[in-house]
């Protein structure tokens, strides 16, 4: 491989890089604008104050403890699902999924319904004469719906880092005497760790723009802040965005130099790891994934289903669910592919051609993902309504919104969740692998496809499941930018449970979660 | 090969559903311009209300004049944000809000346009701009929805301000952020002073007043027994009763004009730069037609604001609540109350 050809690859990955990271950094460039137009003083005054100051805290203690027990929820269910001869491993696969796709507002509520200080746990128990359970509300109850409603982005990425790792060197540090835990510890966690923290990072970010688990449980954070203000203008809202803009550049910092201190696997065999045989501990592994899929799945479907069924024996009228799941599968389709798609020249060109500007360009896909929905959102209906309007005008098309600025705000928002997964598993594959290909004659597209790609379709089809399951849900967006007429299941949901028709809103809910999780089939690969 | 065989089966079902979508912007083709749309035939509604309340009957105002309508759902404060990003360029021909409070973010630099008296005329003044900006569609009245096996009516105070007495230390729940409640809080101020807004806050929050992020979750957590009672809009109790009929809940008046006893409106006004001004007045005007109030006293149980139509008879007669002496379109000064409420939650 010649020096000239290594810079020509770049050129064109820039080329392609450059007018997305533009894209991609719209919103931030519009709500700088915005909050511009907060005085100076102002801004220093709102922001120092105490009380901006106290949820500034709590917003990085939550973030702080949900990534933490994501990573405790997370990593030993992708290792059972991966690595174990743990029974049903193929369901438990998708069912320790699929709690991403259920909206956080929903999953909160029916956590209040199940676990609150009298729902539906207290029934049970009040035969025993309890009359209350302790209070759900507060951080411990933001902790545990975002939690369980956010580990599967941990679960997903170690599962891909995971069945990147050649299990030769594992198997060696058994032959030199270590016990299997030592092995975990010390050979298997070091090349897992850039997957987990791909993972725990998504978490991070979710938490701090998460708005509907937080307001539930009533735990004032930076969100509610800015949802507060929007009821104002968007210039103190704005303001307070790029605060969070301030968090996640400074959460990249901390993951980007904890990565530093991990050995990424390189090279990876087509041989399949040697399952460990859970033997005794079985039930044990299969008790813990139950628990899980009990908190994080049954228990908001129970709930849901309940109402359901109590709202039609009371003759309440359920509305066609087809039309939006179709628009629904149709959005997050076409989004995950073409996030997953984007994510490839991102994560070669970050991977590869490390460098400041790379690093940058990198960096910028995690801003949008930060950002509360209806931040994006308005900026891009500012964009779209002042520029866009004159294109369509032309084209003799009414308005600005279509699918594909929805496309492009999806992509906007959940880049990052495609390019984590993809960028752990590129850095998992060895570059000798690529230059012996180049050796060989074959073309820098040619390698790419049948050496690289391959190698990392892991990563990619974690990313691409990701981004699926988040646009399924997905509620600011999709109500502001979408085509009008484009109502999905999320809206659908909302719309009817915002307003107490509790049965309405859990037939659309219901099928969201089925919907998901067979569609989740095809994109998480069988592993053996 | 068994690698390359699963991208493959990835690739190949990206390209179908890309197959099955692309075709997907042509959708446009239906939006495109017709004569008919560029003189302005469609009418373009956005909603802060949900599409559960108001869906049915904007398909029947379709279905009875034949006009064409899209319409576009968020709350209502995201959708008056959106009007004003979109500027001149906005769709919207029509706004149709939830709440008095989202009249500071309209309710100036003109971007409303001024109704026509006969729609203006159709409801009490009290309801109504008096700049005939907005009218008022149907009245939501502030109420305390309480538990009945926790408590009877001759328990519930006679002002909104007593619930600061220690008596209702963590008894009580309210939607300090729901908009609801921001515009009830803008009314005690308008009508108290900021320091009677204050005082009556610090109170409910000296009481550990449980907060909940919107009055449904408040009611629910009144039928569950979680809380006593609730400072809620009238007519979630009665969602909740149609889905659970036996759900020990009621609602309280205060007497006289207590403060407590305000009536807010869900409001429509016409965009000024709509190209479809006719047909928005149509539409407002269908809002406070017969057909269109009896629809909003039956399903929704909000008050019909349409002068001499009835309520469902459950609920008190509006006739009857002696509304505060506030009017609706003070309660745009929404910055004062949410500098005032964020002051006192974050500390």
């Amino acid at each position: 491989m010649t020096r000239s050809s290594l810079f020509e690859t770049r050129r064109v990955l820039l080329l392609v890089c450059l007018p997305l990271t533009g894209l991609l950094l719209l919103p931030t460039a519009y709500l700088m604008a915005r909050a511009g137009e907060v005085g100076l003083t102002e801004a220093a005054d709102y922001l120092t104050r105490s009380g901006t100051l106290r949820i500034m805290g709590r917003s990085a203690l939550l973030v702080a403890a949900t990534a933490g027990a994501s990573v405790l929820i997370g990593v030993p269910a992708a290792w059972l699902t991966v690595r174990t001869d743990l029974r049903g491993r193929r369901w438990w696969t998708i069912l320790l999924a699929v709690p991403l796709v259920i909206p956080s507002y929903v999953g909160a509520f029916a956590l209040v319904g199940a676990l609150g200080p009298r729902g539906m746990l207290q029934g049970a128990l009040e035969p025993l004469g309890v009359e209350r359970l302790p209070s759900i509300y507060g951080f411990w109850g933001a902790w545990l719906a975002i939690t369980l409603f956010s580990y599967p982005y941990v679960f997903l990425s170690a599962r891909a880092g995971l069945m990147q790792i050649d299990p030769a060197l594992e198997e060696a540090s058994a032959t030199l005497g270590r016990s299997g835990l030592a092995t975990f510890r010390h050979v298997t966690l070091p090349q897992l760790a850039p997957s987990i923290l791909a993972g725990a990072l998504l978490v991070a970010l979710y938490t701090l723009s998460d708005f509907g688990a937080v307001s539930i449980m009533q735990y004032n954070v930076f969100t509610r802040a800015i949802y507060l203000r929007l009821s104002l203008n968007l210039d103190l809202a704005a303001l307070l965005s790029l605060v969070l803009v301030a968090f996640t550049v400074a959460l990249l910092a901390v993951s980007a130099r904890a990565e530093r201190r991990t050995y990424p696997a390189t090279g990876r065999t087509h041989r399949a790891p040697r399952r460990v045989a859970l033997g005794r501990w079985q039930w044990a592994a299969v008790a813990f994934c139950a628990a899980v899929v009990a908190l994080a799945l049954v228990a908001p479907l129970g709930v849901m289903a309940y109402w359901l069924v109590n709202g039609v024996q009371h003759g309440e009228t359920l509305r066609d669910v087809f039309a939006p799941l179709q628009r629904s599968l149709r959005a997050a389709a076409v989004a995950a592919g073409v996030s997953g798609l984007l994510a490839l020249p991102f994560v070669f060109l970050q991977v590869r051609y490390p460098g400041g500007l790379s690093r940058l360009i990198a960096r910028a896909a995690y801003v949008g993902y930060a950002l509360p929905g209806v931040v994006v959102a308005l900026s891009l209906v500012f964009l779209g309504a002042r520029s866009l309007n004159v294109l369509n005008d032309l084209l003799g098309l009414d308005g600005y919104r279509s699918f594909a600025l929805l496309i492009a705000a999806y992509v906007v928002r959940f880049l990052a969740q495609a390019i984590g997964p993809a960028r752990t598993a590129l850095l998992q594959v060895n570059p000798h692998l690529e230059e012996s290909g180049l050796l060989l004659g074959r073309g820098r597209a040619r390698v790419f496809a049948t050496v690289t790609l391959p190698l990392m379709r892991s990563g990619v089809a974690a990313g691409v499941a990701l981004v699926f399951l988040t646009v399924m849900k997905e509620l600011p967006v999709t109500l502001l930018l979408a085509p009008s007429g484009y109502d999905t299941l999320a809206t659908r949901i909302w719309s009817a449970s915002s307003e107490a028709f509790y049965a309405r809103a859990a037939a659309p809910a219901l099928v969201l979660v089925a919907l998901s999780a067979l569609s989740l089939m095809y994109v998480l690969e069988p592993d053996d | 090969m068994r690698i390359l065989r699963h991208f493959v089966t990835i690739a190949l079902l990206t390209a179908a559903i890309l197959s099955v979508v692309l075709p997907l912007p042509g959708q446009n083709n239906s939006h495109l311009l017709t004569a008919a749309e560029a003189q302005g035939s469609t009418l373009t509604i956005y909603s802060g209300r949900s599409e559960e309340l108001v869906g049915p009957i904007i398909e029947q105002f379709q279905a009875d004049t034949g006009i064409a309508v899209e319409v576009r759902y968020g709350s209502t404060s995201n959708m008056a944000l959106t009007i004003l990003e979109e500027g001149a360029n906005t769709e919207a021909d029509v706004f149709f809000a939830q709440d008095a409070g989202a009249l500071g973010l309209l309710a100036k630099d003109g971007v409303l346009e001024t109704l026509p008296a006969y729609i203006l005329d159709s409801v009490e003044p009290r309801f109504r701009s008096a700049d005939g900006l907005w009218v008022g569609i149907t009245g939501r009245a502030r109420v305390v929805t309480y538990n009945t096996d926790a408590l009877s009516e001759a328990d519930l105070p006679a002002s909104l301000l007593d619930f600061t007495d220690p008596a209702w230390q963590g008894r009580l729940g309210f939607a300090p952020t729901n908009a609801s409640f921001l515009s009830h809080l803008t009314a005690l101020r308008v009508a108290g002073g900021d320091d009677a807004a204050r005082a009556f806050l610090q109170g409910l929050l000296d009481n550990e007043a449980r907060q909940y992020e919107n009055n449904v979750a408040a009611v629910a957590a009144v039928a569950a027994g979680e809380i006593d009672a609730a400072l809620v809009n009238h007519y979630y109790m009665y969602r909740v009763l149609a889905e659970t009929p036996g759900a020990p809940l009621a609602s309280y008046y205060f007497p006289g004009d207590d403060i407590g006893n305000l009536v807010n409106v869900a409001w429509a006004a016409i965009v000024a730069s709509s190209d479809a001004k006719p047909l928005a007045q149509q539409f407002i005007a269908y809002l406070l037609s017969r057909t269109a109030q009896t629809y909003f006293a039956e399903a929704t149980y909000e008050y019909p604001l349409l002068l001499g139509m009835d309520a469902d008879a459950r609920l008190r007669p509006l006739a009857e609540i002696e509304t505060p002496d506030v009017d609706l379109s003070d309660l745009d000064d929404l910055e004062a109350t949410v500098n005032l409420l964020e002051e006192m939650l974050n500390n």
